[in-house]
């Protein structure tokens, strides 16, 4: 019973990249242990009993803002939705008021989504509550980071092999990815090989002074990797210099069928979503059978009850001493 | 620490448990062809396996055997230290099952007490009935087991260590006396 506690002592979650291997390796055998709490008839668990989880979106989010949700409620703590645009931060309130009003609501989390990055660590810095980054600027998001991982785990424990043993490719605007980003820290603390793979003016070769292989031509890494994270285009940016066109991008880096076809036969293919069909995805290969992007929906899941429970519990326990 | 049974009189204490939920299932009139065992994990989980095997020829029936992992159910789980869960495994329903619940040391009654409030997210069961290695005083929670392998009588400062192949080497049941008040996390 007590064989692997203690490897947890976080009450926030702001980077991959300052946890250990262990300390991810605590997230994701917890997420294991909660995913079977998904399939059952009644899909919860009393851990998070009379917390309070505030999800404070300053961005746009669909998927994330609704995992984080459902994954509190699967735990039973209570939460609150809080609206950016209808609230005090439109009068000019700051960040750091905001919090505090929150916390002394008997608040016990904030999932905190930003713009700016760094935003999470000023946060947690400022508040006595569990500070969890859903995504801040170009910086890291933390939660896809590990729900990628987690699903690459799960493939590959079918096979009996491990991350060691995996060489993986994140394709796409890497420099303003946040996803890109923590995949990065994530796999490569855990062994995996990574490499980088999109147009020079947004993967520069400078990125290999993070310990991954950066390339600018897909098509030379296809058949060497065991899974392939397309990385959203992100609309934002088209208009800038670094974007040429998006039939240029796509001749050059969307993943088709055909090109599909010249990966090794039990390539796993990733995407965080929202996917842009036809851009960096064709739909035969997101609905086709390598595609383990509603997989990473499910698990996200999963992943984020782990966190919840890690982080508010680590939270909880360092008030209890 | 001093040796409280061997591997010999676990399996004895295991076949004494057997032959009293056999008793009780042909007393009782019970479906034996529903019965499951639902251990606590991990020692809980061993027993109730081996039961399932030792009922198995008493019953030419063998009953399911569910893994329960009651972390995030237990009246501590908020408390230091923070264990990461090992998850439940079942595969089958509890509704209008005969439930036997197995642990290997029934002591305040926490563990039961949580493990019940598990099992119910799993269905509605006919029946719980509780099996344990051993009963030992101490009970903070009106909980009373039904089987009962062998009874001790140690003071609250002594752990009892439970040792079961495969989780461990090898089969063994120590007595721990510690000086500390408080106890380790059962």
């Amino acid at each position: 019973m007590t064989l692997t506690q203690q490897n947890w002592k976080r009450p926030h979650l702001i980077t991959l990249e300052q946890l250990s291997a262990s300390e991810i390796s605590a997230i994701l055998d917890t997420a294991r242990a909660l995913q079977e709490v998904s399939t059952r008839s009644i899909k919860k668990v009393p851990a998070l009993r009379g917390k309070v989880v505030v999800n404070l979106f300053f961005e746009d989010s669909t998927r994330t803002r609704t995992s984080f949700r459902l994954a509190a409620q699967r735990m039973s703590a209570d939460v609150v939705d809080f609206a950016v645009s209808t609230s005090s931060v439109s009068k000019g309130e700051t960040l750091a008021d905001t919090a505090r009003n929150l916390e002394a609501m008997g608040v016990d989390a904030i999932v905190i989504r930003h713009r700016s990055s760094g935003t999470p660590e000023v946060l947690s810095r400022q508040v006595s509550c569990s500070v969890i980054n859903a995504g801040d600027g170009s910086h890291e998001h933390p939660t896809q980071g590990l729900l990628d991982v987690f699903t690459i785990q799960e493939s590959l424990r079918k096979s009996g092999r491990k991350l060691s043993d995996i060489h993986v490719a994140i394709v796409g605007d890497i420099i303003h990815s946040r996803v890109a980003r923590s995949n990065l820290w994530a796999l490569t603390k855990l062994g995996a090989r990574v490499t980088l793979v999109g147009p020079n003016t947004m993967c520069p070769q400078s990125m290999e002074k993070l310990g991954v292989n950066v390339s600018h031509d897909l098509d030379s890494v296809l058949p060497h990797v065991d899974v392939i994270n397309m990385l959203r285009v992100q609309f934002e940016r088209l208009t800038s210099a670094a974007f040429p066109s998006i039939r240029e991008y796509h001749h050059l880096f969307g993943l088709t069928a055909a090109r599909l076809d010249r990966c090794k036969s039990d390539v796993l293919v990733l995407h965080p979503g929202p996917m842009n069909r036809g851009l960096e995805i064709s739909s035969a290969v997101a609905d086709g059978s390598k595609s383990a992007i509603l997989r990473q929906v499910a698990n996200g899941l999963a992943v984020r009850m782990a966190v919840l429970y890690l982080c508010v519990g680590a939270c909880a326990t360092s008030h209890e001493n | 620490m001093k040796p409280l049974m061997n591997a010999e009189q676990i399996a004895g204490a295991l076949a004494k448990i057997s032959g009293q939920i056999t008793s009780h299932i042909r007393a009782e009139s019970v479906d034996a062809s529903k019965l499951a065992l639902v251990g606590i994990r991990r020692h809980g989980e061993i027993l109730a396996s081996r039961l399932s095997d030792l009922l198995a020829a008493e019953l030419k029936f063998k009953p399911p055997v569910g893994a329960l992992d009651i972390t995030l159910y237990r009246d501590d789980v908020l408390r230091a230290p923070l264990t990461i869960p090992l998850g439940t495994e079942m595969d089958f329903r509890l509704d209008d099952r005969p439930v036997i619940l197995v642990d290997d040391v029934l002591f305040t009654g926490r563990s039961v007490r949580a493990a019940l409030d598990a099992m119910v997210d799993f269905g509605r069961p006919q029946f719980i009935r509780l099996a344990v290695l051993f009963d030992r005083i101490g009970r903070e929670y009106p909980i009373a087991a039904d089987f009962v392998g062998q009874t001790v009588e140690v003071d609250r400062d002594t752990v009892i260590i439970v040792n079961l192949y495969p989780m461990d080497a090898r089969d063994q049941v120590l007595l721990m006396p510690t000086a500390k008040k408080e106890r380790l996390a059962p």
